[in-house]
């Protein structure tokens, strides 16, 4: 059972990761990306991140990639037209893309050689209660700071706003 | 019933993350870079949670929640610059920002 | 005793005059000037009334200079018989002449500056001689040739003024290396450059040293006493005020050379090759510029011949071993010399700038005192007795008669051309019809004042200061018989020097102009100073120009040197300009940059570092 959603919900994940890169429109990778996102979240379930599956979906699904569809409306973007290529990227990239992957395939098979499985229901610690104690015991100096962070990433945003509007 | 082979979760990661590095290396869009990194990050959040399933601790979510916050830090100013960055050039072109040339 | 004193008085004259000379007004430059070194001199005289009959030298030692090693050198002052005639000399001459520039420089500019150049070679000068060591003669030998230079190039506005200061300088600069080479060698075998340790200890050191010393010793003597071959910068020389003339190349500078071998007598006795030298040296170098003196045409270049002869007589004294001979014709010099510069520069003043003899005659009913006061000088010059001249130059002649008798020969015949050639310049210019276009006037009796004591020192000055006699402690005289043979011929040649004189230019003015024509090759040579500069310039001056030009400025300087630094720059700019296409501006070759390196990185980490 466990395999079975794995792979069915893997798959999506796959399939519409690779339709974000090869979309032409860029609302078509905007909502490939959300089905990225769906997907995810119910893999972080089958391995007991409750807490975090929730996260993913109310702050990625539906907030950030809500502000991505914003943007490209409010942008007008049109499909991409071909024009003007960075040979670099190109000739150097699709090798190194591969190479990369190939190391870290390799690099897992020789960590992990088939040892641990991965049971839904196995994991219990993945709770809000969880998450928040560690969050505010352990973590409570990096979780101030991100909210400090938060904070700034407001004034850039509001400031950058303002900008436009003159 | 058995369960899913732990490298699996491995896998299907570094494709994800390969797959987001595809897309900011060959799109030119501007907009369709910055999702390619937000399919990077998710791919690193999942590799995260992972192995926190593996090692029996949250750390590993809550590394994963600060992934998100800064995410969405990062998605929030980010969109406001790539909007900035229209309204002064009037195109949404990687290949033509590029006054810090030499 | 305070024998520093003696330098110091005209130092302090240089620096007031030098500082603040330009605020004064002319009384006060003159105060300061004259007055320091007739002060010098009072001390001078106080100083040797004090010490006594001056048969021990006495010595003062101020301060430990230099402290090396086993090396130590102090600025140490002594006097003893030797330094008092060269004291006197030095500040009594001195004095003449400052008080005669008075007059001669009144209508010139840089007043101040003059005098406070003269003060400073007045403080140099007296260093030298007083000096106990090499090291500190070295300092006033040095000293002196800077104010050559200085004083030389006082017009620095004309060319050749400062050309010819150059010159000088440069060539002695010849003449100094060797002196600091026989330094070097005298520190390496003696241990100490003092004189007293030094000359103490001649007598156990190999004779080869010595006679490399003594030559590296002559060699900076012929720089700094214009003797063959670096004798070229003295005739230029003249470009600078006559009293300079005078004072420098004629009465003080240019005998700090034969002093210097007088005072080395301990040395060169001990090595007679180098004594050979020197009197051959002097003895070529005294007849050479007497043939040359014999066409020139600017009077002060006649006398500027006529003093690189007569100092080469004194070498040519020092060269047989009659030291006191040589120091005593130095004395008679300083007197008749000096007096004929400044008459020169009299004649000079009275036809308001003109040199040349040929622009002159019958002066001598037009400006008498000068004539009068010139022709003593003249026949003092031309070795006629009584008068100064004849004592010393007979007294070498002698010698040099006992050592060689073709040196005494050669040095008659040059005898008889010194006195031909004076009394040809006397002639020209006091005789016949004036054939300028000037109006002469005698000069201010401030000029005339220093001239009339140097004629009648020039007249009575031989007998009346017998310095060989003197300087017998120092330089034994070998008593050789009273021959008077030699005497009377060389009276003879002088004499009918200034027989042949008359006849040329006063009897038959014509003969020379014919003469001139048939010899004509040889004249040439003569009045072209035998070309030395010329050969100089081709085979010394060019190729080292040449070869500056060529090879060290473009070939080190432009090539080596700039090549390699601006190589450099080239360099790091090449590398620059491949790097930065790494900055492209493109944000995806970036991204491709970076995969790359973390690609690597993982690479390096994983395989290599071995991830387990």
């Amino acid at each position: 059972m466990d395999v079975i959603l794995f792979l069915i919900f893997a798959a999506i994940a796959v399939v519409c990761g690779f339709n974000v890169v090869v979309q032409s429109h860029p609302i078509s990778s905007a909502i490939s990306l959300i089905g990225v996102m769906g997907s995810l979240a119910v893999l972080y379930l089958l391995l007991g991140a409750e807490f975090l599956a929730a996260a993913q979906v109310i702050v990625y699904a539906g907030a950030i990639m809500v502000l991505f569809v914003f943007v490209i409306m409010l942008l007008n973007a049109g499909a991409e037209i071909r024009h003007g290529r960075s040979l670099l990227a190109q000739v150097l990239g699709i090798p190194l893309l591969f190479t990369f992957l190939g190391l870290m395939l390799y690099f897992v098979q020789h960590m992990f050689p088939g040892a641990a499985e991965v049971r839904f229901g196995a994991f219990k610690h993945g709770t809000a209660l969880d998450v928040g104690r560690a969050l505010f015991t352990q973590y409570l100096l990096p979780f101030e700071v991100v909210s400090v962070l938060i904070l700034i990433a407001i004034l850039g945003a509001v400031v950058l706003a303002q900008k436009e509007m003159e | 019933m058995t369960g899913v082979p732990l490298s699996w979760y491995l896998i299907l990661s570094a494709v994800l993350f390969a797959l987001g590095i595809a897309g900011f290396l060959l799109r030119r869009n501007v907009i369709t870079v910055f999702m390619s990194i937000e399919l990077m990050l998710n791919a690193v959040n999942l590799t995260f949670i992972t192995f926190s399933y593996e090692l029996k601790q949250v750390n590993g979510h809550i590394f994963s929640f600060f992934v998100m916050v800064v995410a969405a830090a990062e998605a929030a100013v980010g969109l406001a610059i790539i909007l900035t960055v229209f309204k002064n050039r009037s195109t949404l072109n990687i290949d033509d920002v590029s006054s810090m040339k030499n | 005793m305070q024998l520093w004193l003696i330098p110091v008085l005209p130092l302090a004259g240089f620096l007031l005059n030098g500082i603040f000379g330009r605020r004064f007004s002319k009384a006060v430059v003159n105060a300061v000037a004259i007055g320091s070194v007739l002060l010098s001199f009072v001390w001078v005289l106080k100083t040797l009334a004090g010490l006594g009959d001056l048969n021990a030298a006495h010595t003062e030692q101020y301060f430990t200079w230099i402290q090396s090693g086993s090396l130590n050198v102090g600025w140490d002052f002594t006097v003893d018989r030797l330094t008092a005639v060269m004291l006197l000399v030095v500040t009594g001459i001195g004095s003449l002449i400052h008080i005669y520039s008075i007059g001669y420089m009144a209508h010139e500019g840089g007043y101040y500056r003059f005098f406070a150049y003269m003060n400073l070679f007045m403080f140099f000068m007296l260093t030298l001689v007083l000096a106990a060591n090499y090291l500190v003669m070295f300092v006033g030998w040095e000293g002196v040739g800077l104010c050559s230079y200085l004083l030389i190039g006082f017009y620095f506005d004309k060319k050749f003024a400062t050309d010819a200061g150059n010159k000088a300088f440069i060539v002695n600069r010849i003449g100094d290396f060797g002196f600091s080479l026989a330094m070097f060698l005298i520190v390496v075998n003696f241990g100490s450059l003092d004189f007293g340790t030094v000359f103490t200890s001649v007598a156990g050191k190999s004779e080869a040293t010595l006679t490399a010393i003594a030559f590296l010793l002559l060699l900076g003597a012929c720089g700094k006493s214009a003797q063959i071959p670096l004798y070229v910068w003295l005739p230029d020389a003249m470009a600078g005020p006559t009293p300079v003339s005078a004072l420098i190349h004629a009465a003080t500078m240019v005998t700090a050379g034969v002093y210097m071998v007088a005072r080395s007598a301990a040395i060169y006795t001990h090595a007679p090759a180098a004594m050979e030298a020197v009197a051959i040296i002097g003895l070529t170098t005294a007849f050479f510029a007497a043939t040359i003196g014999l066409a020139q045409n600017d009077i002060k270049k006649v006398f500027a011949y006529s003093t690189v002869s007569q100092l080469g007589y004194m070498f040519l004294g020092a060269g047989v071993g009659a030291f006191s001979a040589g120091i005593y014709h130095l004395v008679t010099h300083a007197f008749f010399k000096a007096l004929l510069f400044l008459g020169a520069g009299s004649v000079i003043h009275a036809l308001g700038g003109e040199q040349d003899v040929r622009n002159m005659g019958g002066l001598r009913k037009k400006i008498p005192w000068t004539f009068a006061t010139m022709l003593c000088a003249s026949v003092a010059i031309a070795g006629v007795p009584p008068f100064a001249g004849f004592y010393s130059k007979d007294a070498i002649l002698a010698a040099a008669d006992h050592h060689a008798p073709w040196m005494y020969w050669v040095g008659v015949i040059t005898a008889g051309m010194t006195a031909f050639y004076v009394f040809r310049a006397i002639f020209l210019a006091f005789f016949g019809k004036y054939r300028g276009k000037a109006h002469p006037h005698e000069s201010p009796f401030v000029m005339m004042g220093p001239l009339v004591v140097l004629a009648a020192l020039s007249l009575a000055g031989g007998r009346l200061f017998n310095v060989p006699e003197f300087l017998t402690q120092l330089f034994p005289l070998a008593k050789e018989g009273d021959d008077i043979g030699p005497v009377v011929v060389s009276v003879a040649f002088g004499l009918a020097g200034i027989a042949l004189a008359w006849l040329f230019y006063v009897a038959k003015p014509d003969l020379p102009n014919q003469i001139a024509a048939t010899f004509s090759g040889l004249y040439r040579l003569i009045y072209n100073k035998y070309f030395v500069d010329e050969i100089y310039g081709a085979v010394v001056v060019n190729p080292v120009v040449a070869g500056s030009r060529e090879m060290l400025w473009k070939g080190v300087d432009v090539a080596v040197i700039d090549g390699a630094v601006n190589g450099v720059g080239n360099r790091a700019r090449g590398i620059g300009s491949v790097l930065k296409r790494l900055q492209s501006g493109n944000i995806r070759s970036y991204a491709a940059w970076v995969l790359l390196g973390s690609v690597f990185l993982l690479f390096v980490m994983g395989v290599m570092g071995g991830l387990r």
